[in-house]
Formats: C-alpha cells, sequence, structure tokens
C-alpha cells in the first residue's frame, strides 16, 4: 500500500538509465563512430561510412540486447534463489545449475577429443557448445529437481545443490588436466564468459528461454512474498509448497542455465544485483523486486560490457572480470555504509 | 462422542507424533466458536507436536480431527488457510518487512494470483493494526521492534487471516510479565469480541487460569480438559509437576515453591 507512486518514479528513471546505458553501449568499441552518426543509423538513415552501419547492426546492437538479456535473467534467478533459500549468499550458482552449464561444455571442448581422439573442431560451432553447456545445466537441474521432491528441507537442498556443484567442477578440473593446451584455452575463453559472438537465432531462442523464466517467476510472485515468512507460515497462507518450489527452481534453471549456455558463466550479477535493489528500492514485495532487479541487472551489464570494451582499441576484457571488479566494491560499500543485510 | 454441530474445533482419540514414535495418544476435547483455550503442561508431554498436528504440518498417528465439522485432511492447503491461521515459535524468515506489510500478507488465501490487495483487504489489515496497538508502528521494519511488539504483529497477521481458528504457539515465551498480560488480554478480546476459536500453548498456567475459558493439561495420561475453576476443584494441577519441587494453591491459583 505504501507509496506505489514513489516506486513509479523510480522505475521511470530505471528506465531511462537503462536507455542512456544502452545507447552509451553502442557507441563505444573498437572503431569510433560519432554518436549522431549512431542516433541515425539506429532510425534507419545510412551514415557517412556503410562499415558503421554493419557494425552497428551486426555487432553492437546485437552484443547490447545480449548484455541486457543476461543481467536480467542472471539477477532475476538470484532473487528467486534468495527468496526461496531465504539465504542471502544464494545466486544462480548454488544449484549446480551453472556448474552443469560448465561441464557440458567441458565435456565438449575437452572431453570429445580425450575420449575420441578427435582433434578436428570443425563440427564444433557456438551453437554446439550451446546445446552442450545447456544439457548438463538441465541434467544437473533434473537430478537437483528429483532430489528436491524427496527432502523436504529447503537447507538441505541448498548444500546438495552446493555439493553437485563441486563434484562438476572437480570433473572440470579432471577433463582439464588431461586435455591439450589448445582445448583448455577453448574453455577457458568460454568461461570468461561473453556478451558477443552471439548470432540473431542465438538471441531470440535465449530471449525465449529468459521470457519463459521471467513468466514463471510473475507466476510465483504470490508464493515468493509468502515465502519470506518462511516455509510454514507460506502453506499455512495456502502455498502448495512443492509445486511453488518446483516452479521457482524450474524457473532459475530456465534463466540461469540458458544463460549460461550462451554466455558463458557471468558471475556475481546474479549474487549482487538483488543486495543492490534491495538497498535502494527498500523493499521485499516481489511485485516491486522482480522488474527492478531485471532493470539493474540490464544497466549493470551494459555498463560492464560497455567498460570491458576497452575505448578505440580492438581488445575485449573479459566480461566476468569486469562484473566481480565494479560490482563488488559497490556491493561493499553499500553494506558497510548501511552496516546492516537488508533481507 | 461429542456433537460437532456448533464445534469449531473437534478432537477425538487423537493420537500424535512422529512415526512409529508416539508423543501423546488419547486425547478429546471440543472448542466451541469464541472460546480461548490454553494447553499447559511439562517440557516435551507434546503441546507443540500437538499444536502443529492440528496446524496441518504434520500428520496425526490416529484419531479424528475435525474442524467446523470437516476431517482435518480433508482440507486442501488453499481452503485450510481460510479456516485456521497459526501463530509459530519460529521467526519471521525476513524481517526487512515493514509491520503493515507482514500483516498484509496474512490476506494472501483471499487475495488474487498477483496479491493485489482490495479495499475489504485494507479494512481487515487496519483492523488488525488497531486491535493489537500497531498503528504508529505500521512503517516500522520488523527488525527494529522489540520481542514483544513483534509478537503482536504476528498474532496481528493471524487475525487479518480471518479464520474461525487461530493456534499459537507459546506466544508469551522472552517476554516479561507485563507483555504477556498485554497479549493474552488481546487474545481474550479476540476471541469474546470477534469469536474466533484461540488453541495456544503456554507455560503461563497462571495467567492462563485467569484468562481462559477452557484448559488442555497434557499429563502423558487422560489429558483433562474443561473449564479452569473445575480443573482447580478436581485437583488437576496438583498432580502436573513432582510435588517436592512446587505445590498448586487451589485458592489463589498459583504455584509455591517448596522451600
Amino acid at each position: 500500500m505504501k507509496g506505489s507512486r514513489t516506486y513509479r518514479i523510480s522505475f521511470v528513471l530505471l528506465a531511462l538509465a537503462l536507455l542512456c546505458a544502452w545507447l552509451l553501449n553502442i557507441s563505444s568499441g573498437s572503431v569510433s563512430i560519432p554518436f549522431t552518426d549512431m542516433i541515425s543509423t539506429l532510425f534507419g538513415t545510412s551514415p557517412e561510412k556503410a562499415s558503421w552501419e554493419y557494425i552497428i547492426w551486426n555487432y553492437r546492437l546485437p552484443k547490447a540486447f545480449t548484455s541486457i538479456l543476461v543481467g536480467a535473467g542472471l539477477s532475476l534467478s538470484g532473487l528467486l534463489m534468495q527468496t526461496l533459500f531465504r539465504n542471502p549468499l544464494a545466486g544462480p550458482f548454488v544449484l549446480g545449475i551453472s556448474s552443469g552449464a560448465s561441464l557440458g561444455a567441458a565435456l565438449l571442448l575437452m572431453g570429445v577429443s580425450l575420449f575420441t581422439g578427435y582433434t578436428s573442431f570443425s563440427f564444433l560451432g557456438d551453437i554446439s557448445l550451446a546445446i552442450a553447456a545447456s544439457i548438463g545445466s538441465f541434467l544437473v537441474l533434473l537430478i537437483v529437481l528429483i532430489v528436491a521432491q524427496r527432502v523436504k528441507d529447503t537447507m538441505a537442498l541448498l548444500i546438495i545443490g552446493l555439493m553437485f556443484g563441486s563434484i562438476t567442477s572437480a570433473l572440470v578440473s579432471v577433463l582439464a588436466y588431461f586435455s591439450s593446451a589448445e582445448n583448455l584455452q577453448r574453455f577457458i575463453f568460454w568461461s570468461f564468459g561473453s556478451v558477443g559472438n552471439l548470432s540473431v537465432n542465438q538471441i531470440l531462442l535465449m530471449g525465449g528461454i529468459v521470457a519463459l523464466g521471467v513468466l514463471l517467476s510473475i507466476l510465483s510472485i504470490k508464493s515468493l512474498n509468502a515465502f519470506l515468512l518462511g516455509e510454514n507460515y507460506a502453506q499455512s497462507l495456502g502455498v502448495s509448497l512443492k509445486k511453488s518450489r518446483l516452479t521457482i527452481i524450474i524457473a532459475t534453471g530456465l534463466l540461469a542455465g540458458g544463460i549460461t549456455a550462451f554466455a558463458g558463466p557471468i558471475a556475481f550479477v546474479g549474487l549482487a544485483v538483488p543486495h543492490l535493489t534491495r538497498q535502494i528500492f527498500d523493499t521485499m514485495e516481489h511485485k516491486v523486486l522482480i522488474p527492478a532487479v531485471m532493470l539493474y541487472g540490464g544497466i549493470l551489464m551494459l555498463l560492464c560490457d560497455t567498460l570491458a570494451q576497452l575505448p578505440n582499441s580492438a581488445s575485449v576484457l573479459p566480461i566476468n572480470a569486469i562484473t566481480s571488479l565494479v560490482g563488488a566494491p559497490v556491493v561493499i560499500w553499500l553494506l558497510v555504509r548501511k552496516r546492516k543485510m537488508m533481507f | 462422542m461429542a456433537k460437532t454441530g456448533k464445534n469449531i474445533l473437534s478432537i477425538s482419540q487423537l493420537s500424535i507424533g512422529y512415526g512409529s514414535k508416539t508423543v501423546a495418544n488419547n486425547i478429546n476435547f471440543d472448542l466451541g466458536a469464541g472460546m480461548l483455550c490454553g494447553v499447559v503442561g511439562v517440557n516435551g508431554i507434546g503441546k507443540s507436536t500437538l499444536l502443529r498436528t492440528l496446524g496441518g504440518f504434520q500428520p496425526k498417528l490416529s484419531g479424528d480431527i475435525l474442524l467446523n465439522g470437516k476431517p482435518l485432511e480433508k482440507y486442501s492447503s488453499s481452503s485450510l488457510s481460510k479456516e485456521l491461521s497459526v501463530v509459530l515459535t519460529e521467526q519471521p524468515a525476513s524481517k526487512n518487512l515493514t509491520v503493515q506489510e507482514l500483516i498484509a500478507l496474512g490476506r494472501q488465501p483471499y487475495t488474487n494470483w498477483l496479491g493485489t490487495l482490495t479495499k475489504e483487504d485494507k479494512q481487515q489489515i487496519q483492523a488488525s493494526l488497531d486491535a493489537f496497538l500497531l498503528n504508529e508502528l505500521r512503517h516500522s521494519k520488523c527488525h527494529e521492534l522489540s520481542d514483544g511488539q513483534l509478537q503482536r504483529v504476528l498474532v496481528a497477521r493471524a487475525m487479518a487471516q480471518d479464520t474461525s481458528l487461530i493456534l499459537l504457539d507459546e506466544p508469551t515465551t522472552h517476554l516479561d510479565l507485563y507483555h504477556k498480560v498485554q497479549i493474552l488480554k488481546m487474545l481474550q478480546e479476540l476471541a469474546h469480541n470477534k469469536q474466533k476459536t484461540i488453541l495456544f500453548t503456554t507455560h503461563e498456567i497462571e495467567l492462563a487460569i485467569q484468562l481462559c475459558d477452557r484448559i488442555l493439561i497434557l499429563d502423558g495420561k487422560d489429558h483433562p480438559f474443561g473449564d479452569p475453576c473445575q480443573l482447580i476443584e478436581q485437583k488437576h494441577f496438583d498432580q502436573l509437576f513432582p510435588s517436592e519441587m512446587v505445590q498448586f494453591d487451589g485458592k489463589t491459583g498459583s504455584f509455591k515453591v517448596n522451600k
């Protein structure tokens, strides 16, 4: 009931910030394109140089949209995990979903040549990498779901998820140990995370998966709010524990698994953005938090990608490093200033 | 067996426990509308287990629990949430909610899929805030509250859920005498004015004797139930604790320590 109007203003400001971050992101890159030319290109007129049009439409726009999808989806999955487990440390990585994706990617990049002797990678397009990672994350998700049916205690489920994470990362280490330097390097590049290099079809596919995850999250708003009181209270409020836990876990799996498959394991965003949002919005109502974390996540990811793209140079820093370098100090600063974990 | 027509809660031959371990059996009692009932007994006798069973959090071992004449296990979780609300000993998982937000969650069984509050919901929330003197605190965060205030908020939430039966597990623990009396008085008013049936476990036997309409004594044998004065006359409180330590004085309705 409290001040829905104040939230409206915040949301308008956030949307504007997202737009600015988006424009900033598109305007920066290895080739410097004047801002006015960029705007006119976006509105359909051809710029001075034909290559600029090509760069904007085929490289920068897809990258910007990927950033928004990745940031929004990972942040939302982090919010879902933190509320479901009522644990401020939870993130998309805790259920082992991202580790599952890593395992899938590692098996494809390092395992195939190891087990079959194939060294030619001609058949390994980016799509097959995404498929392998998706299969990996969904296999882990499936196991977690089966366990979730049997284990009633959410905290036990959290620990089981962490254990799956360790098992998969151990397997990845073993694979890495035996794999050739070339294959290892490919895997490491994937694990740096990347929001570029996705084709339009890949972005559409990822967008579809993220949309499905968002839809399930919206359907879970009421149970998410009830979970704030604890599982027993939620049950007494008419929440069907099994069903809503399952829905929330599937939503997280779709969001975190789908995104990791295409963009690599991007750290930090899922853990940090929900905290940033709660600090700034100061509410626990998921009707407000869900759109807010998605906007914040999108903005943060666009800004990080802009930073990763060193101005006027061809080199791009790993996005994974940037998200942590930028985000972690912000969270530390917020917590030290307020001296309290808002949960 | 007792008639179930007017009874909100009707318990017969109830056995409670976990799996093969029976905690208490042969529990029988009926509660009508508007009754405040305390459940007393020594630690570990099964007070909380009884409450958890009645609240649908764990299955009964045998016997019958009728809520408004219908077996408890026949209720779906959503229809049960309109008949029965609980106040548990566990703290709410998030204390970053404001008092008003937390009480508003009590309206969840009645709201639409997005949890939008209607005018009626808001009236109920306001009534709960008023009844438990929380109007001044409505925008405070729960982590800012004292134990007594938080307990009032949790009971107010149960009231906002607008159910015929409210179960409370030790609502007076961690409170000083004044706040214990305050919360029990508020529960009594809620029961009598709004015709709610309220069942709570407590160690405050002396207060329960003064304020409750009915008391259930879990003693591990025949679990006497009735009007507090009746129970005193039948000397049921005398054997509640080993008599070499404390003795019950029926005239004053209080316990005395043996010197």
